[in-house]
This record gives C-alpha cells, sequence and structure tokens, in this order.
C-alpha cells in the first residue's frame, strides 16, 4: 500500500513542478537556518570535559575592604596570590590547581627561526590530571617541581610539531626569556570548550601551548595575561603581585561528591572567618561554589547573538511551515475530485489520510536533505566568520539526526491539517460536479 | 468596488485565507524587529570614535629578554619615530581606542563614596590625546609637567606617598555630562580607590573606550598623566603615508634594538574594521533573514493566489458573462489581497510589539520605534499587491465563454 501511495505522492508532486519546488525550497531554507544556528548553539553549550565536569568548582571569595559593600553581591570572580595559594597548599579537595594565563618569548635553537611569543599557562601540578589533558609524551611536572619553581616546561602538540616535526622532544631544551627549560611533556591536541578554565582569554580561545609551573614563572617575572582587579592601596606592580590587594589569578578544585562540594564550601567560609579575624579581609564572609556548568553560565559564555541567531531561524521555519501548510492546503482541495472518486470506489478516510501524509512526507523528506544541504553550507559560512567559535561549527551525529527528525516532523505535522481537512468531503458531492 | 462578496467568497476559504493571515503576521513581526536590530548593529558600526581616524598606525613591540630599562629605551624609540619623514606625531601608551583589551577604574565625585558613580577607561600616554586627534572642547590638555612615570606612580600608590601621583586629568564630554550634568566639569574632583583628589583640567568631544558592549558607556574616557613604557606606539601620519610609515617604523624599531618582537603591526582603520566584525557579520545576517523572508511569504502569496484562480475559474467567467470587465476581475482579487494582508499587518503589528518585548528582556534591546510599524506594513502591502498581480492577470484574462463550457 506504501508504495502504491509513494507513486501517487510522486505523480501529484510532478504534476504541479513548480509548487511543489516551492514548498520544497522554502522548507529546506527553514530547516538549513535552524540547523545551522542550533548547532553552533549546540556546539557553543557543549560541555568541556563531558564525565569530569560535575566534579570541577570554581571558588570564589571576596577579598576587599569595606569600602563599596553591599550585602549579597556576587564575591570576586578570580583570587589573590595568598588566598589562591592558602587554598592550593591546603588541598582540601581531591585536586586543585592554581594558575594564571601568560605570554612567554620562545628563542628556538633551530638555526633560521626567528624568536616568537606564544600563549602561555602559569599553573600547578594538578592542572593535567585534574581537567584530564592528554599526553603524547612524557608526563606532566611534579608537586616538588612546583615547589623548587624547576625549569621545567610542557608543551603543545602543535609547538612541539614546529619546534621538532612532531617528535618525541622530552628531555630537550626550550629557551624562553632567556631561560633554559627541561621539556617534561607534550600535549595531544587538546581544546576544551569553551575555554572554561579562564574565560578572560576569550570564551572560545584556542588552548595555550606552553605550560609552566606557576611558582616558576614568577621567579622569573614572565609577562602574564588577563584580567586583573584591585582595591585599597593594590596595583598592577609586577614585583609585588604576591602581596598586592589584587585578584589575578583562577582557582579550580575537584570535589568528587556532593558530600565533598558542600564540605568544600564549608571551609570556604571558615576561611574567609579566619581571615577576617587575622585583619586581611573585611567584609562578612561571601563564599560561592560554582560548578564548572554553573560557572559558564553565570558568565554568559554563550554570546547572546547566538542565541537571537536561532530564535530568528526558528521563526523563519515557522513562517516557512505556515507557508507550505497554506500551499499543500490549497493543493489538496484541489484535488477534491480525484479524492472523491476514490472515496466512491472504496478507500476508506483513513486511507486517504495515510495516501496524503505520504505525499506531505515526500516533501518533508526532500525539504530535509535540502535543508541539510543548507546547513552544511550555513556552517561552512559560519567557519569563514570572524568570531573565535567560528572554526568549531561542525555538524556533529547527533545534529545530523535531529535535523532529519526535525524536517519530516515538521512537514508531517504542517501535513496533518491539509490531509484531514481534504479527507472531510463527501465523495457524492465531488463526482455530481463534474 | 463592493468588498461584501470577497468576505463571503474568504468566508468559504477561511483556512486559507487564515494561513496567509498568519504568514504575513509573523513575517511582519519578524521583519520589523530584525530591521530594528540591524539599524542598531549599523548605528554602532558609525560610532564616532573621536580619533584621526585614517591617520593612526598601531605597533605593538615586546623585548625577548627581560628587562629594567624601559622608560630609557622608550624615550630613544619615540625620539627615532618621529624623526621618520612623514610622522606628526607618536605617543607611547596603555591602550587603544576600539584595541579590545583595557584598564579601567571606578570613578567616585566625591570622598568617602560608597560605591562608584561610574567604571571608565583610563589612557595613558604623553602626548597621547595629541597624537590620537581628540579634540579639546573645554579646558587645557595634560602638558610635560602633569606627567609621572608609571612605575613611580604604582609604587606611590602602594606606599599612598601622594607626591608622585597624578593631579589633574582629561575626561570626555560624555563622562563630565554624566557625573557633573549642566555644570562645567573644569576643577571638579573625582576620586578613585584611594581617596586622593584628581581635577578635572580639560574636556575632549569624544573619545571611545577599547572595549565595550553597551553603546551608551562607549565614551566613559579619561587621560591620566602618566607615561606608560610598554611598547605600544601610536604613529600619526597622512593616510596616504601609513603604509610606507609603517615599515620604516618597524625597520626602525628592529634596528634599536633587535631582540625585541612585533606583536602587532596595523593602521587604526584596521582595528576599527576588527572591533566592529561581529556587527557587521549579524547585521548582514539579519538582512539575508528578512529578504528571505520576504521572498518566501511572496512566494506562498503567489502559489495560494495561483490555486485560487485556478479554482475560481467558473465563478469568474460566470462574472465575465454577466459583464464584469478585466478591471474588475483584476481589482477582485488584487483587493482580496490588500484585505488579507491588512489583517495580517495589524495582527503582525501586536506581535512586533510583543517580540520586542521579549527582546527587551533578554537582551537589553531598547524599546522599537513606532516608526517601523507602518514602515513594515507599507512593505508588506507592497509584497502582497506585487505577488498577486501574476494571478490576478491570469484571473483576469479568463474568457466569458469558460461560463457555458464547464457546466
Amino acid at each position: 500500500m506504501f508504495g502504491y501511495y509513494l507513486d501517487l505522492a510522486l505523480r501529484s508532486l510532478r504534476r504541479n513542478k513548480m509548487l511543489t519546488a516551492l514548498m520544497v525550497v522554502a522548507i529546506a531554507l527553514g530547516i538549513g537556518a535552524s540547523m545551522t544556528t542550533l548547532t553552533v548553539l549546540h556546539v557553543l553549550s557543549g560541555d568541556p570535559l563531558p564525565g569530569k565536569s560535575a566534579t570541577l568548582f570554581y571558588p570564589q571569595l571576596d577579598p576587599r575592604d569595606s569600602d563599596g559593600y553591599v550585602p549579597g553581591k556576587m564575591p570576586m570572580e578570580q583570587v589573590t596570590w595568598i588566598d589562591g595559594m592558602n587554598l592550593l597548599k591546603s588541598k582540601r579537595g581531591d585536586r586543585q590547581a592554581l594558575m594564571s594565563g601568560g605570554d612567554v618569548p620562545i628563542q628556538p635553537d633551530q638555526s633560521g627561526m626567528d624568536p616568537f611569543f606564544a600563549d602561555a599557562r602559569f599553573t600547578s601540578a594538578d592542572f593535567f590530571p585534574m581537567f584530564n589533558a592528554p599526553f603524547l609524551y612524557g608526563r606532566p611536572w611534579s608537586e616538588a617541581e612546583d615547589n623548587s619553581k624547576a625549569r621545567v616546561v610542557v608543551i603543545g602538540r602543535e609547538l612541539n610539531a614546529k619546534l621538532y616535526g612532531d617528535k618525541d622532544s622530552t628531555g630537550q631544551v626550550l629557551r624562553m626569556q632567556d631561560t633554559a627549560f627541561r621539556i617534561v611533556g607534550v600535549l595531544d591536541d587538546w581544546r576544551p570548550n569553551p575555554h572554561f578554565y579562564d574565560l578572560n582569554m576569550g570564551n572560545y580561545s584556542d588552548s595555550e601551548q606552553v605550560f609552566v609551573p606557576l611558582s616558576t614563572s614568577r621567579d622569573l617575572r614572565f609577562e602574564h595575561n588577563g584580567s586583573m582587579n584591585c582595591w585599597g592601596k593594590g596595583g598592577s606592580d609586577d614585583d609585588h603581585l604576591e602581596t598586592s590587594t589584587c585578584v589575578w589569578l583562577q582557582f579550580w578544585v575537584q570535589l568528587n561528591s556532593p558530600a565533598k562540594a558542600a564540605a568544600y564550601e564549608e571551609y570556604l567560609t571558615h576561611y574567609s572567618q579566619e581571615q577576617k579575624a587575622l585583619g586581611r579581609f573585611q567584609r562578612p564572609p561571601n563564599v560561592r561554589l560554582p560548578s564548572l556548568m554553573q560557572w559558564m553560565d553565570i558568565n554568559k559564555v554563550v554570546p547572546g547573538d547566538v542565541r537571537l541567531q536561532a530564535f530568528l531561524a526558528f521563526g523563519f521555519l515557522l513562517v516557512c511551515l505556515v507557508n507550505t501548510v497554506g500551499l499543500m492546503l490549497a493543493k489538496f482541495m484541489r484535488r477534491s475530485a480525484e479524492l472523491g472518486v476514490r472515496r466512491a470506489l472504496g478507500a476508506s478516510r483513513r486511507a486517504l489520510f495515510a495516501q496524503l501524509l505520504v505525499e506531505s512526507g515526500v516533501i518533508g523528506l526532500s525539504g530535509g536533505l535540502g535543508g541539510l544541504l543548507l546547513a552544511l553550507l550555513g556552517l561552512w559560512l559560519v567557519r569563514h566568520q570572524p568570531s573565535d567559535y567560528a572554526q568549531l561549527a561542525h555538524l556533529d551525529a547527533s545534529m545530523l539526526l535531529i535535523t532529519f527528525l526535525l524536517a519530516v516532523g515538521a512537514t508531517l505535522l504542517a501535513g496533518l491539517l491539509p490531509a484531514w481537512r481534504a479527507c472531510q468531503i463527501t465523495p457524492a458531492l465531488q463526482l455530481k460536479s463534474n | 468596488m463592493d468588498i461584501l462578496p470577497i468576505f463571503s467568497a474568504l468566508r468559504r476559504h477561511k483556512i486559507t485565507a487564515l494561513l496567509v493571515i498568519l504568514e504575513v503576521a509573523l513575517t511582519c513581526a519578524i521583519v520589523c524587529n530584525a530591521v530594528f536590530l540591524i539599524t542598531q548593529r549599523i548605528d554602532r558600526i558609525h560610532m564616532l570614535s573621536g580619533v584621526a581616524e585614517h591617520e593612526l598606525i598601531d605597533i605593538q613591540i615586546s623585548p625577548i629578554s627581560a628587562t629594567t630599562d624601559s622608560v630609557p629605551r622608550m624615550n630613544e624609540d619615540l625620539a627615532a619615530l618621529r624623526q621618520i619623514p612623514g610622522v606628526t606625531a607618536v605617543a607611547s601608551s596603555n591602550q587603544l581606542p576600539l584595541g579590545g583589551s583595557s584598564w579601567n577604574a571606578g570613578i567616585k565625585i566625591a570622598r568617602d563614596q560608597k560605591e562608584s558613580t561610574l567604571n571608565a577607561t583610563t589612557y595613558y600616554g604623553e602626548n597621547m590625546l595629541e597624537t590620537l586627534g581628540t579634540q579639546l572642547v573645554a579646558g587645557r590638555s595634560l602638558l610635560h609637567d602633569d606627567f609621572y612615570d608609571f612605575d613611580a606612580v604604582v609604587k606611590a600608590g602602594s606606599t599612598s606617598d601622594t607626591k608622585n601621583m597624578p593631579k589633574v586629568a582629561v575626561v570626555t564630554q560624555a563622562m563630565a555630562d554624566r557625573l557633573w550634568p549642566g555644570v562645567s566639569p573644569l576643577g571638579k574632583e573625582l576620586f578613585m580607590g584611594d581617596n586622593i583628589p584628581i581635577t578635572v583640567v580639560g574636556v575632549v568631544a569624544h573619545l571611545v573606550r577599547p572595549s565595550f558592549s553597551d553603546n551608551a558607556v562607549a565614551e566613559y574616557s579619561m587621560a591620566f598623566p602618566i607615561r606608560m613604557a610598554a611598547g605600544r606606539y601610536v604613529i600619526r601620519t597622512a593616510p596616504e603615508n601609513r603604509e610606507r610609515v609603517l615599515a620604516a617604523a618597524l625597520a626602525k624599531l628592529k634596528q634599536l634594538d633587535p631582540k625585541r618582537v612585533v606583536l602587532k603591526k596595523q593602521t587604526w582603520d584596521q582595528v576599527r574594521e576588527k572591533f566592529f566584525q561581529n556587527d557587521r557579520a549579524m547585521a548582514g545576517l539579519l538582512l539575508g533573514v528578512c529578504v528571505a523572508l520576504l521572498v518566501v511569504t511572496a512566494l506562498g502569496i503567489v502559489g495560494l493566489g495561483s490555486f485560487w484562480v485556478a479554482q475560481r475559474r467558473r465563478q469568474i467567467g460566470v462574472r465575465r458573462a454577466l459583464g464584469a470587465t478585466r478591471r474588475h476581475i483584476l481589482r477582485y482579487f488584487q483587493t482580496e489581497n490588500f484585505l488579507l494582508a491588512t489583517i495580517g499587518i495589524v495582527l503582525g503589528m501586536a506581535m512586533a510589539y510583543g517580540v520586542n518585548l521579549l527582546l527587551m528582556v533578554h537582551y537589553e534591546l531598547p524599546r522599537l520605534p513606532m516608526m517601523y510599524l507602518p514602515m513594515g506594513a507599507v512593505v508588506l502591502w507592497l509584497i502582497g499587491q506585487a505577488a498577486v498581480l501574476g494571478p490576478a492577470l491570469r484571473a483576469a484574462a479568463v474568457p466569458p465563454v469558460v461560463a457555458t463550457r464547464s457546466v
């Protein structure tokens, strides 16, 4: 029966090529636009560390003086050196890392290669296991190396390819800002999206290619990058960053169970009280412990424009569907005579309904295919846009499936009303009139 | 033209008529808001910067080794850059208008004020305002004797030594109007974190921040008399000399100290282009969607119109046989479309308003100006009429003899 309906549908669609083309193109445009924007939204609001992110937290403290204090406001978005070091050394979490972004001048030994600057991350040993950073060669540095301000470095695969042709470079010496560093590890390709651990670098920026112990970076006065927020007598004086009243570091902690998270939040409150008693903090304890995904929400990581585009695309799809409903209705109603004959010959309403739904399904399927092609084109266009997330816009298997279900589902839905309406005819009347 | 017969005909095609109305309404609502969004973006792209747009060059250069002699290095660099033929002014600054990363400070207008009145960006660098080409509208600019070295100021800040701190500042008109509405800002005092007064000595007409998302605060900028030696040089020269001066400047800087890496070299036009690239892309996208929507709606009307005409061939034939002229038939379909479009537009205006309310809540957009509604209406009427013209002409061409044949 389905084969017969399909044959009928194709015949009917061929009879009026322009109209069929119009319906298919309208659906394809609507689906293409929706899928493009939905894919971008899906990619951007994704979890940077699936399976791990629920155990990662970003502790916030409020170490400011009482100047400008308003109760209930959000604590600082980063930590001072003193607080960061205190939290790091107390080891209350399963893992913890303190970090800052930076730039380092790299002086390659290879002849003919000019010195250049590379984005760097200054951090502590737990960074790599805590964030599941994959090692291609070697290993992370150890806590002992953190403490001894060791001249060790972990580099990214891209930099390794540039300097050492993708070969195992562990044990080699890399010169940065006139200092010799020993390469202890090489990371495999790694780009968590968003760049969650430090949003100051751009929400979707590329991963750094150089990782150096934070203690070492301070010892050598490496240039740090990112946001710095000072109060009181604090200033961005590079020589006194350890004691200044400025927040400029990110601190992440891994807590493997909700009970541990609750205990950690309590610890943060105690810590704030203790610091207040010592006279370092002046405000009443104001601590928060957002999880990774909560922190992404608080910072509104997904650009507003992208959401707006998705809304717009769905509005567009809606217009395209209304358009299709109207055209299909007109088309089905025009075939009242033919449908009347089928009814008179014994076809049930259900059978007619099924036949018409097959016809709208064919349109939906072709529209979906067209929409898929348009979505691929749309994503290609997005990738050529200037934004930092542009190159992330790729269709994955789940989005591919959603595209198709959306296309066929939407058109079947759009076909329901016309098909139902067309089935309501009285066969006798239609036969008489011709 | 009698419109009652049209209504009774439409009553027999309620669902189809409703669908046309709905399509027009949705299109009207989306297009009105999209066009409004486009004009917002275009306004932003064309924002006044207050600087000599086509005359500036930005160079950022950084030493490979840790250095201690940054101030003498800067003085030597600046002197050499000034020697390049065609260069009219040079400054060493901390940041650049629309350059991205920025230095900001909370500003208070009274001692011991609890919360800052506003947040403004701070431009440092001797001769910076003159190099940028800002227009002084009151008071004076920053003079050589006003200036302190950045390192000295930071040290003074941490020891509360007021002697080595800047005492004066130049602010923008926008910032002055916000801090002291209706009063001359000259001689007024402003305070940052530390309660040390800074006197406003001059006002510039416009100076945009390095970065901002809200246009309302885009010009909250001030210039402080602090000498900055961070390797960021702003050079001013005639537009036609920019390429040559940029090349000469890079060669000169490399020659003075080869152990440096150039991080940025660009004209300010490129800086501006980059800053607004997302807005430009978004405006283009919105425009594309508007055009696509109008085309789909128009094609929908053409399709439905054709069907209606085909379905009513006999009716048209009868009317023609009874004496209706071609013009009558044409008018009939045109009026019918006009009526449907009008109902759709009225509905669409209400929806446009609703969508705008939603956008105002979620995207901090201003209210949709009323003028967009009649404009949207006219566009949709025109498109409706253009779309129905083809089918209506075909209807008018139906010969009266059809009436006799088909019965």
